[in-house]
């Protein structure tokens, strides 16, 4: 066991997570899609409906596009999170993630890898959607997109992180339509993606609350500051702190004495 | 002959149902071991403590004089398995599945494809190294997870029921390939089964029978115990089934 082997299986799994993204490129197109239309169709619509009052880190009135576009690229790393979640219980279901659960490493080392490999392809995605919009006039200045990176890494690592909590929960593949009724839906609603918090609070003080405290919140906030090229340490703080915790409850889970995996009987006889 | 797993006093449960109470066997290296037993028997449970899957409620899992709970690394790395599921990435081409496997195990690239090139080339399957895994049909898919299993030069071999699905020819092939494996390359090889027809006179028997041991030794052994000749016998003599 030394050095090298963990760099080894790293750039496998990163490797292997890049190649599999090449090859599908249905989920490629689905993961921009999704995205894109919300920009295109829903943020036009609303446009004239919502007004913006000028708030950090904007230095001027903007266009609702303008505003979404972080908190798109927050939905594209939720959504990937959540496609990784569902890869790994698929994986689990048939088999897949025993090899990897069987390599001599250390299960925190694996999973984090494999956490950091989604991450990376969430990330190529967030550009390539930055990409589309910079011809939809959304220009951000160009160093933003250089601050950017470090913040999509550390909020695509939280979002797959949670995504990898999720997996320990879910039994099987059917139980994935509850995710995204009760985790991933209110989490994108109840979060300042769509509509800054002062208007939330205007329609209610619960909703503000739950936005607030929303880690997807958090996790967009620090993007919209990044792609300004500005730091907002509580945002990421607070992104910091929920990956921490989500990557240690699904590292808990994957343990082969305390976790879940083995309750739920792990797809043994 | 040194022994190479190492299995003392296995017990496991699910919540309240027992699956394994009080499993001890040895496989030694150059041996061939089969672990006969219905569906439902605990061959599944039994490999995911081996494999550290699973933690054990009580006794040991040992390769290769490691301990899999306590020096869990050094144990996994002196083992190769092949699951009952394909396990192999079916987008993915048959070398791009052996390289990610290779970087699990921390083998330098061209020591990998120097392996990769051997092992398959054994098998006669070098020559589709660059086909995608959903190309194959399913015989040509267990090869290469056999080969995979095999790249890092295992001191145990695990099989979980590695034929299942497979037709008549490419089970017969894998049975005999798998047995030539354990003499040849002096591996400890640990294969689960519900079929008769895959062992081999010259193999240890192992009947697991609702979580326990009912009989083991040499399948001569075995059927002198059941007083019969034929190993179907034993095994319907120590399942109870027939009765």
């Amino acid at each position: 066991m030394n050095l090298l082997h963990y760099f080894r299986a790293l750039n496998g799994i990163v490797g292997r997570e890049m190649l599999r993204f090449v090859q599908q490129r249905e989920r490629f197109a689905s993961a921009l899609v999704r995205p894109l239309i919300w920009l295109f169709v829903f943020a036009a619509g609303f446009r004239s409906t919502l007004g913006m009052a000028i708030i950090p880190p904007y230095e001027t009135y903007i266009l609702y596009e303008v505003y979404i576009t972080p908190g798109l690229i927050g939905v594209i790393q939720l959504f990937n999170g959540t496609q990784s979640s569902l890869s790994m219980v698929y994986d689990r279901e048939m088999g897949s993630m025993r090899t990897l659960l069987v390599s001599p490493l250390p299960r925190w080392f694996l999973l984090t890898a494999k956490l950091l490999a989604g991450t990376l392809v969430s990330v190529l995605q967030a550009y390539v959607f930055l990409a589309v919009a910079w011809f939809y006039d959304i220009q951000p200045p160009r160093a933003g997109y250089l601050d950017l990176f470090p913040a999509l890494l550390l909020s695509g690592m939280m979002l797959g992180a949670l995504g990898m909590l999720m997996s320990t929960f879910i039994k099987q593949l059917e139980n994935f339509a509850g995710v995204m009724n009760f985790v991933i839906f209110p989490m994108f609603f109840m979060s300042t993606a769509l509509y800054p918090l002062w208007r939330l609070k205007e329609s209610s003080v619960l909703l503000y609350h739950l936005a607030e405290y929303n880690p997807f919140s958090q996790a967009v906030e620090m993007l919209r500051f990044a792609l300004y090229g500005q730091l907002n340490t509580y945002a990421a703080l607070y992104t910091t702190a929920a990956l921490l915790v989500f990557l240690g409850l699904a590292i808990w889970g994957y343990n082969p004495s305390k976790g879940l995996i083995q309750r739920k009987g792990g797809g043994a006889e | 002959m040194s022994c190479t797993l190492n299995v003392n006093d296995l017990s496991f449960a699910f919540a309240q149902k027992t699956a394994l109470e009080g499993v001890s066997f040895t496989v030694a290296s150059g041996q061939c071991c089969i672990l006969l037993g219905h569906n439902g028997a605990g061959k599944s449970t039994l490999f995911a403590l081996i494999t550290h899957l699973y933690d054990s409620g009580s006794g040991s899992v040992a390769i290769a004089g490691f301990d899999v709970k306590r020096q869990s690394y050094q144990a996994l790395a002196r083992l190769g398995v092949v699951f009952q599921q394909s396990t192999l990435d079916l987008d993915l081409s048959v070398l791009q599945n052996l390289r990610y496997h290779a970087a699990l195990h921390g083998m330098e690239p061209g020591l990998a494809d120097a392996r990769i090139q051997e092992e398959l080339e054994r098998q006669g399957m070098y020559d589709r190294r660059k086909e995608k895994v959903r190309q194959l049909n399913g015989g040509h898919r267990r090869r290469v997870e056999i080969a995979r299993a095999l790249l890092h030069k295992p001191a145990l071999l695990l099989l979980d029921e590695p034929t299942v699905g497979l037709d008549v020819p490419s089970r017969k092939a894998i049975v005999e390939y798998v047995h030539q494996l354990a003499v040849e390359q002096d591996i400890a090889v640990l294969w689960a089964t519900h079929l008769i027809d895959e062992i081999h006179l010259s193999d240890q028997l192992i009947v697991l029978h609702e979580g326990s041991i009912r009989a083991s030794g040499s399948v001569q052994e075995v059927m002198q115990a059941a007083k019969t000749e034929r190993i179907a016998g034993a095994f319907r003599y120590f399942t109870g089934a027939g009765k």
